[in-house]
């Protein structure tokens, strides 16, 4: 197989129609081998499509898919060796235990009874759910229900793992308590890749991102690329003396052109900056004016931000020069 | 106050709680693969009321209710007619405890249990084979317990021992055909209220449409047509002869027909329809 080593996953011009909908539109995906990797994009992006076609679980239209060099297609019985699943949709029995259903993950992956079962409740000790262990899924509340569904694929140790929103749902502190044990799983050599909604979890979590949107790939790096990127910064500048903003504002627009707002707060100015330089630039006209500046900070925007610039406007030669930009 | 944020990852809130790390084994056998849906098949026996509702419950008052609420009219005197019907009530709890791996299948293929199953480098029938592996069992109590109450209530099979060990023998072979049917409809139709809608109807019509309420003769002709169209009359018309060690080789010949044909026409397309299936 041709395919670099040090990648996990890699896709070419990934396409998947359903009907009149193009789920995947020329997917390009590359996922290095011990990372992180987040999906984010908008509901409908086809983050679940093409985690779905990696996983062996669906058939491409067109283009191909590779798993650690073997064909998603082809090579489907190489490739489910090597992953393991929790997708959107919960994947439970509700008619067995939170214990049945554990130890029927590790019976899928080859795990005899006996291991199976210590596994089992080994997970349900990690995930702090002893207690109802024994008891029907169908009683669990909704989180217990996933963080079953995130154990089962933890059974045994894989190479890969898809996680399709991990953590939606849950509360934050065990939300948290997944992330921790996915950071185990890489530290132990393991590759993940990870869809989620929210986005400080995909800036805390993953070393890097690839924004999709339509099918395609709007936007990729490290979290910290992709906010310098494309959105521009943030002085915060809090004045001495609240009368004076307006005059202040009028002064940095038009010395180095930024785009200035106004905060709720009388004597803050928020003033947006490609970089630092122009921070300091900024700071120095208004001494240079004499408007003596309590306090200020310079903040990055939060991916947030970067998210909605990327997705939030839907032109295809807007997309593509963004992309362009961002790989630039 | 926004604060400049850092590419680092913060130290966990909650620290400790992790997972060892477990080696993969090597993939599971095709008979570890059955013998895990099996396995499955007969924990769920135990907590789904359903399950044993069928097996248990609904045969007893089947039992009770057309003995002795109508059989005094249909043959003359209630243990008359236990004599006739009891093979038939048999066949009927075990088409109803059928239907149920078949809709466990559907719902796991509408929930994401298909997706985590098909992800996994286990033998992919294994979920059909294995399943009914483990329903051999079920169906095993499900005709003892309709049996026992009969033979309390005065059902004296003139067939003796041998007779109403091969009845059951046989018995199983028509669930297992018989189950083909629904696997059929569960992996066809995706929506499990749908799914179950359909079955239970065409379960009805079968057992109804039968003749283990009453014999065909007894019917107008084009329902006694009908009737005997119903593979559900061959294998209640085979269980009876066998039980009462009266049964013509024409009618064994037609019990067995009808599961060939059970099979023949439903098991080949369902295991087309499921390999084929992607959600
Ligand atoms: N089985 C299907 N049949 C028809 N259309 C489908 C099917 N599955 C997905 N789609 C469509 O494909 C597109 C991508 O869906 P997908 O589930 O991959 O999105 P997603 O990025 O995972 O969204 P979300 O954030 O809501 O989970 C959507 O427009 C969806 O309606
Ligand atoms: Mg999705």
């Amino acid at each position: 197989m041709t395919g670099n080593p040090a990648l996990a996953i890699e896709t070419h011009e990934l396409v998947k129609v359903y009907g009149e909908t193009r789920a995947l539109d020329g997917l390009d995906l590359t996922v290095r081998t011990g990372t992180i990797h987040g999906v984010l994009g908008p509901n409908g992006a086809g983050k679940t499509t093409a985690m779905k076609i990696l996983a062996t679980l669906l058939q491409p239209t067109s283009g191909n898919a590779q798993v650690f060099g073997h064909d998603v297609v082809r090579e489907a019985s190489a490739v489910r060796r090597r992953i393991g699943l929790t997708g959107q949709t919960m994947a439970l029995d509700e008619d067995m235990t939170g214990l049945q259903n554990l130890i029927l993950a590790g019976r899928l992956q080859g795990l005899r009874h006996r291991p199976a079962t210590a596994r089992a409740e080994q997970l349900l000790e990690a995930f702090e759910l002893t207690e109802v262990g024994n008891r029907l899924v169908k009683t669990y509340s909704g989180g217990q229900k996933r963080r079953i569904d995130v154990a089962a694929s933890m059974v045994v140790t894989h190479e890969l793992l898809f996680l399709d929103e991990p953590t939606t749902g849950l509360d934050p502190r065990s939300r948290s308590e997944v992330w921790q044990m996915i950071r185990v799983l890489v530290q132990d050599g393991g590759t993940i890749l990870l869809t989620t909604q929210y986005l400080d979890e995909a800036d805390q979590m993953a070393d890097d991102l690839t924004l999709i949107d339509h099918g395609r790939v709007v936007a990729r790096g490290t979290p910290a690329e992709l906010k310098t990127s494309r959105a521009d910064g943030v002085l915060e500048v809090l004045l001495t003396d609240p009368s004076r903003r307006a005059e202040a504002g009028t002064l940095l627009a038009r010395a180095i052109g930024a785009g200035v707002d106004a905060d709720s707060d009388p004597s803050r100015l928020l003033v947006k900056i490609p970089d630092a330089d122009q921070a300091a630039r900024a700071l120095g006209e208004l001494a240079r004016a004499g408007i003596s500046v309590e306090d200020f900070t310079l903040g990055q925007p939060s991916l947030d931000t970067v998210f909605l610039a990327l997705t939030g406007h839907s032109t295809l030669d807007d997309t593509r020069e963004e992309e362009a930009e961002v790989r630039a | 106050m926004t604060s400049s944020s850092t590419q680092a990852r913060p130290a966990a809130e909650f620290p400790g709680r992790s997972v060892p790390s477990l080696q993969r084994p090597p993939a599971p056998g095709v008979l570890f693969a059955c013998r895990t849906f099996a396995w499955r098949t007969l924990i769920k026996l135990k907590y789904v009321q359903d399950h044993l509702g069928t097996a248990v419950v609904f045969p007893v008052i089947l039992t009770l209710v057309f003995t002795y609420l109508l059989g005094g009219a249909i043959a003359g005197t209630p243990g008359n007619y236990l004599q006739f019907f009891l093979p038939g009530v048999i066949v009927l709890s075990l088409v109803a405890s059928s239907m149920m791996s078949a809709l466990t299948l559907n719902r796991d293929i509408a929930t994401g249990m298909f997706d985590r199953v098909r992800s996994t480098p286990i033998w992919q029938p294994a979920v059909l084979v294995g399943t009914m592996g483990g329903d051999v069992l079920r169906y095993a109590l499900t005709s003892v317990v309709p049996l026992a109450l009969g033979l309390l209530l005065g059902f004296r099979p003139d067939g003796g021992f041998a007779g109403v060990v091969l009845a059951l023998l046989y018995l199983q072979l028509f669930t297992f055909s018989v189950s083909w049917l629904w696997m059929f409809f569960a992996v066809l139709i995706p929506q499990p209220t749908a799914a179950a809608g359909v079955v239970n109807l065409l379960q009805f019509i079968l057992l109804f449409g039968s003749n283990i309420l009453a014999p065909s003769q007894t019917m107008p002709g084009w329902l006694e047509a009908v009737v005997k169209l119903n593979p559900v009359t061959h294998a209640a018309t085979t269980t009876r002869g066998l039980m009462h060690g009266d049964l013509s080789g024409g009618d064994l010949t037609a019990g067995l027909l009808a599961c060939a044909a059970l099979i023949v026409v439903f098991a080949t397309p369902t295991a087309l329809l499921y390999n084929r299936k992607q959600r």
